[in-house]
């Protein structure tokens, strides 16, 4: 009950068959966060490489694209300039070691993000919460059955509001005015606007009520 | 779900808790549109978004509790692999990597732009004004103090190095605080029921009773 169909196009898993892909969510999650932590204390090349080999040999086990690297993009600019800085500041060794380790649990992360569907992270996070939610003064502000709905909501509003904005931006150029103070306010009043209709409309059909006798 | 309820916390009617659940999620979309129009300039080799003017945006509008909650759902919505994180990216990896810890401290930046704005209690636009400069201020050395060490760490770069570059974002994180600034408290007159919020139940009674 607690799982929430996530469909969306933006999503960045891509289904497979592979023993990676059929590993439990709960079971990468964690092997993940233990590799982060090991990687924190590799600070020696051949170790580092080691680990990175080790995660490349499961991202080959899991037969992914090329195209799953994309939501590495970002990280992978940011490595390059910083591993650049180190060869300059500690030579080629501590640069390789670096940018190795850290190659390594970003290419971890990006393997467990494409071979676990959305709505099963979704899911450990649920329980995350509920193990949360059992503690004595979170349970009252904690509560993990409107997350799931919350979460739908989130996916559902990031297109509303990015037409929201066109919209503003129209207008102020309609109005033969420009510059961000044109179209930034009247996007969030109706932003705002938009939340609190929202909410009414949450309220009339009874949805957290549902979530949380379910 | 069963809260034992207690009789000398007041209970947030429904149409209030579907309110908050409303307005936490359509800030956390707003920090997702927000990260994903991003503003290039050549200088910097990372792409330059508005997504830390929608965290301290949170903060300052929603109030400490609903724009802590707004945040730490948009990076939980990005951890469950959705590309909402800056330049399109998303997934865990953006947590393994050397800025992870300052996406860790945007929940806490929305957190102390909150509770400067609510400290401030309610004041005119101008005070208003202050109330939020001062909390995004805050915020944003909070954010650089868990951020950089996280880099510094991560990178093995000590941490005057680390400082160093952290030092080419500031600029563009001048620019948009002073957007909030401007912003939050057009938005806190626009809506005044925004401010009419109360602390989630557990944490209510002491503002109750005032």
């Amino acid at each position: 009950m607690s799982r929430v169909r996530v469909a969306t196009p933006l999503g960045l898993h891509i289904p497979g068959t592979s023993v990676v892909h059929r590993a439990p969510a709960g079971l990468k999650l964690a092997l993940l966060a233990a590799l982060g932590t090991v990687v924190a204390f590799v600070r020696e090349p051949l170790p580092a490489l080691g680990l990175l080999g080790f995660v490349a040999a499961t991202w080959l086990l899991a037969r992914l694209p090329l195209r799953a690297l994309r939501q590495v993009r970002g990280v992978a600019v940011l490595l390059v300039a910083l591993g650049a800085f180190r060869w300059w500041a500690a030579g080629p060794g501590a640069a390789v070691g670096m940018v190795a380790g850290l190659s390594a649990v970003v290419l971890a992360a990006a393997v467990v993000t494409a071979t676990t569907p959305t709505d099963e992270i979704v899911a450990v996070l649920v329980r995350g919460l509920r193990a949360l939610a059992r503690v004595p003064l979170l349970g009252r502000v904690v509560v993990p059955e409107s997350f799931a709905l919350a979460v739908a909501l989130v996916l559902r509003t990031v297109p509303t509001l990015l037409d929201v904005a066109q919209g503003a931006r129209d207008a102020a150029r309609a109005r033969g005015v420009r510059g961000p103070r044109a179209w930034l306010l009247p996007t969030l009043l109706r932003t705002v606007g938009h939340a609190v209709r929202t909410g009414e409309a949450i309220h009339a059909r009874g949805l957290l009520d549902t979530a949380r006798t379910s | 779900m069963t809260a034992p309820a207690t009789t000398r916390t007041p209970r947030r009617t429904p149409a209030e808790r579907a309110r908050d659940l409303a307005l936490i999620a359509t800030f956390a979309a707003l920090t997702a549109a927000c990260a994903l129009t991003s503003v290039a300039f050549s200088a910097v080799p990372v792409p330059v978004t508005l997504q830390t003017f929608a965290v301290l945006l949170a903060g300052a509008v929603l109030g400490p509790w609903r724009g802590t909650a707004a945040i730490g759902l948009y990076l939980a919505v990005g951890a469950a692999g959705l590309p909402v994180f800056a330049g399109g990216t998303g997934g865990l990896a953006s947590f393994a990597g050397p800025s992870g810890g300052y996406l860790m401290a945007f929940p806490f930046a929305a957190l102390v732009v909150g509770l400067a704005v609510r400290a401030a209690g309610r004041r005119g636009p101008l005070g208003t004004g202050v109330a939020v400069a001062v909390g995004v201020t805050a915020a944003t050395a909070l954010t650089y103090a868990v951020g950089v060490p996280v880099l510094a760490a991560r990178t093995a770069m000590d941490a005057a190095a680390a400082w160093t570059f952290n030092w080419g974002f500031v600029p563009f994180d001048a620019v948009k605080a002073a957007l909030v600034v401007v912003a939050a408290p057009a938005v806190l007159r626009a809506f005044p029921m925004l401010r009419g919020a109360r602390a989630p139940r557990a944490l209510a009674p002491e503002i109750a009773a005032a």
